[in-house]
């Protein structure tokens, strides 16, 4: 009998300790989004809409999953220093100048960027302002 | 019985009384004004308010053909200043103008005048790709380049919004958002906020009522 009790005891702490981490991401994604929308709303809400839909040919959408999926290791550096090549967002052309916003510090950059990459119809988790500081400090 | 015929009675007569009240809706007149004598069509001399119109103006426009007042005369036009590498207020303010545009595309008394303020850069060619991409190319929707002292002075002086040149600034330049409404005399009917979207309903709202006024 002990050596149930005793057993239980243990197993219920893995899974407590376990849970509670998840937690903690779920925690870390909610503030990143709250936080990255504020960021949106006065830094890029101007040219890419309330809803991520873009200008016209002037500034692109921020729905297409797909190239947020295959650029996941630069989306920070583009917005912190912009972008000015050609790129196919949706299956259309864009090439236009992107601003950069070097007054963006790191925490922010990662903030916004899981708030666009969580939104619009993109569901692409949690990704921590440690791993972004690493991407910006080897941007192109 | 008595009662229900004098409170019906009295029911009847507010509602005369109510909506006789109710006056044709007339936009304000903005900017500079006097009182000049002047004599009707029968000779008689009376006082009228004459009220600041915008001069006669020739720009450059995206397909680099001369344009001028005479594009917009007798028209009903909005007016803006705002420059194509602008990130600040310029987008949000051509977003939501293009949903005004969206509006009246069919009518043929409604035109768009864009002024680039960006005399270095913003040359007809840079225009005419700045239209392309919005969405929004022809007659319609002019956007019209100038030298820096045409257009400031046109903006400070006759259209009354700001502008200017800012080394500080972000984007190098500093200018106010107003959508300015012109009526078919060149008169200044109204100014919104072309980033405040409760504004440019307003304008959406007041567009119709000065188109009113000319069919009476």
């Amino acid at each position: 009998m002990r050596k149930y009790i005793i057993h239980s005891i243990f197993l219920f702490t893995i899974i407590a300790i376990i849970i509670s981490c998840q937690n903690q991401e779920t925690i870390d994604l909610q503030n990143y989004l709250s936080n990255g929308k504020d960021i949106y709303k006065t830094k890029c809400q101007n040219c890419h809409g309330e809803n991520g839909e873009g200008l016209g040919k002037l500034a692109p959408p921020l729905t297409d999953s797909v190239f947020l999926k295959n650029n996941k290791n630069r989306l920070a550096c583009i917005i912190k220093n912009g972008i000015s090549e050609r790129i196919m967002i949706n299956g259309k052309e864009y090439q236009e100048k992107m601003p950069a916003f070097p007054e963006l510090a790191d925490i922010d950059v990662a903030q916004v960027m899981v708030y666009i990459t969580n939104s619009f119809g993109n569901n692409q988790g949690f990704v921590p302002y440690s791993k972004v500081s690493v991407q910006l400090k080897n941007c192109k | 019985m008595n009662k229900i015929i004098s409170s019906i009675a009295i029911c009847m007569l507010s509602i005369t009384i109510l909506s006789s009240c109710k006056q044709d809706k007339k936009l304000p007149f903005y900017g500079e004004r006097h009182a000049e004598t002047v004599r009707d069509a029968a000779g008689v001399e009376k006082i009228d308010t004459v009220y600041q119109t915008i001069p006669n103006w020739s720009f450059l426009n995206q397909d680099s053909m001369v344009t001028t007042n005479k594009a917009t005369d007798g028209k009903v036009y909005i007016a803006d200043f705002f420059f194509t590498s602008c990130s600040t207020i310029c987008p949000t303010m051509h977003r939501n103008l293009m949903t005004v545009y969206n509006d009246f595309k069919t009518n043929p008394d409604v035109m768009f005048v864009s002024h680039t303020i960006d005399f270095k850069y913003d040359k007809p060619s840079v225009l005419k790709k700045y239209a392309q991409k919005l969405g929004v190319d022809g007659s319609k929707w002019q956007f019209l380049y100038g030298s820096k002292d045409s257009v400031y002075t046109l903006a400070e002086k006759n259209y009354l919004v700001a502008v200017g040149e800012d080394s500080t600034a972000k984007d190098g330049y500093i200018h106010q958002g107003y959508l300015v409404l012109i009526d078919k005399n060149r008169r200044i009917r109204g100014a919104y906020d072309g980033t405040k979207e409760d504004q440019v309903e307003q304008l959406k709202k007041d567009i119709p009522v000065l188109l009113a006024e000319y069919k009476r």
